[in-house]
């Protein structure tokens, strides 16, 4: 078998996510043997001591293996990738969530798709076959389904999963779209892939499980239809 | 080009092709309802997309035990080594 040459920066923006950030590195390290990657995290100033933690995690795993590139306060996701790229040493690049909702063991099945398609971006998908979710209610799951419907009629996506943030970008691809973004929040993570697929990138899937988080708040509030529909009417004209 | 002038120019399409039909065979008040069974149409259609993707949609119940177990093996090896996990 060929060994795998390329280098994977795992950008995890993190706000308040003392606990998860620990465990997620653990799991990160744990099913990344053999690989060669780096863990960038963007903390917007955590109040709750995310960063000490971190510090903890860098003496254990050492400071090239586990960046910590801290912004004052809390300045969006967009941007916070963005400032994660800035600090990629990788060829290509992975962003999750910190709250454990992205499971890493399902990176190497990224890597892999990757590795067996030569494709620019891999996105993980919750709503195929082998993949789900758990911890949604159904309310959730209707306007998660209602929305996925409306998206996948109007936009034409060519992915399954719109708003799902766990993905494998070639940096450069990455780098490309992030530019040409301007949206905020999961808007912004459905802005990515339509552009992405707009530009005739090559996209694969992986399916993948979400298990809504156990620790911390979610950042999921309630204005958040009337900001999608905002963003899908934004999508469908600009892109 | 962008998106919406592809959705645009089907729409046209589709349009002309009504106004075609306007002129022909099939009598006027079907042909002037058509817009209107379509939008229905695509209505249910939707409609039925979101149920039936509701009733298969994947669910993985065991996902949440497996994490606990990871959480629970990743606190234990983090504890010994000084990082602090005792947050909750």
């Amino acid at each position: 078998m060929e060994i795998n040459k390329n280098k994977y920066s795992i950008i995890v923006p993190t706000y308040n996510e003392r606990l998860n950030i620990a465990l997620l590195v653990y799991l990160v390290f744990k099913h990344l043997r053999d690989v060669d990657f780096e863990v960038i995290v963007v903390d917007d100033g955590s109040p709750d001591g995310t960063q000490e933690v971190v510090k903890q995690l860098q003496q254990v795993y050492g400071e090239d293996r586990i960046l910590l590139r801290a912004r004052p306060r809390k300045l969006g996701l967009g941007t916070a990738y963005v400032h994660g790229l800035k600090h990629a040493s990788g060829n290509f690049v992975v962003i999750m969530d910190a709250d454990l909702s992205h499971h890493p063991k399902y990176l190497p099945s990224f890597i892999r798709k990757q590795l067996e398609t030569g494709a620019s971006i891999v996105t993980g998908t919750r709503y195929v076959k082998g993949g789900g979710v758990h911890g949604w209610n159904l309310m959730r799951k209707l306007t998660s389904r209602g929305a996925n419907v409306l998206a996948q009629t109007l936009l034409w996506p060519g992915v399954s999963d719109l708003t799902g943030s766990f993905r494998l970008y070639r940096k450069s691809v990455l780098e490309d779209v992030i530019s040409t973004c301007v949206s905020k929040g999961y808007v912004f993570q459905m802005e990515m892939i339509v552009r992405a697929s707009r530009k005739r990138y090559h996209i694969e899937e992986v399916p993948i499980t979400f298990v809504d988080r156990v620790y911390g708040s979610s950042k999921l509030g309630g204005s958040e239809i009337v900001e999608y529909l905002k963003g899908l009417a934004y999508l469908l004209v600009t892109t | 080009m962008k998106h919406i002038v592809k959705l645009l120019a089907l729409l046209v399409a589709v349009s002309a092709f009504w106004i075609g039909l306007l002129e022909t065979v099939i009598p006027r008040s079907y042909a002037w309802l058509l817009p209107v069974y379509f939008v229905v149409s695509l209505g249910c259609y939707g409609l039925l997309m979101v149920g039936v993707g509701l009733m298969h949609f994947p669910t993985c119940p065991q996902e949440a035990v497996l994490l606990q177990q990871d959480i629970a093996e990743a606190k234990e090896f983090l504890k010994q080594r000084g990082v602090d996990v005792d947050y909750d």
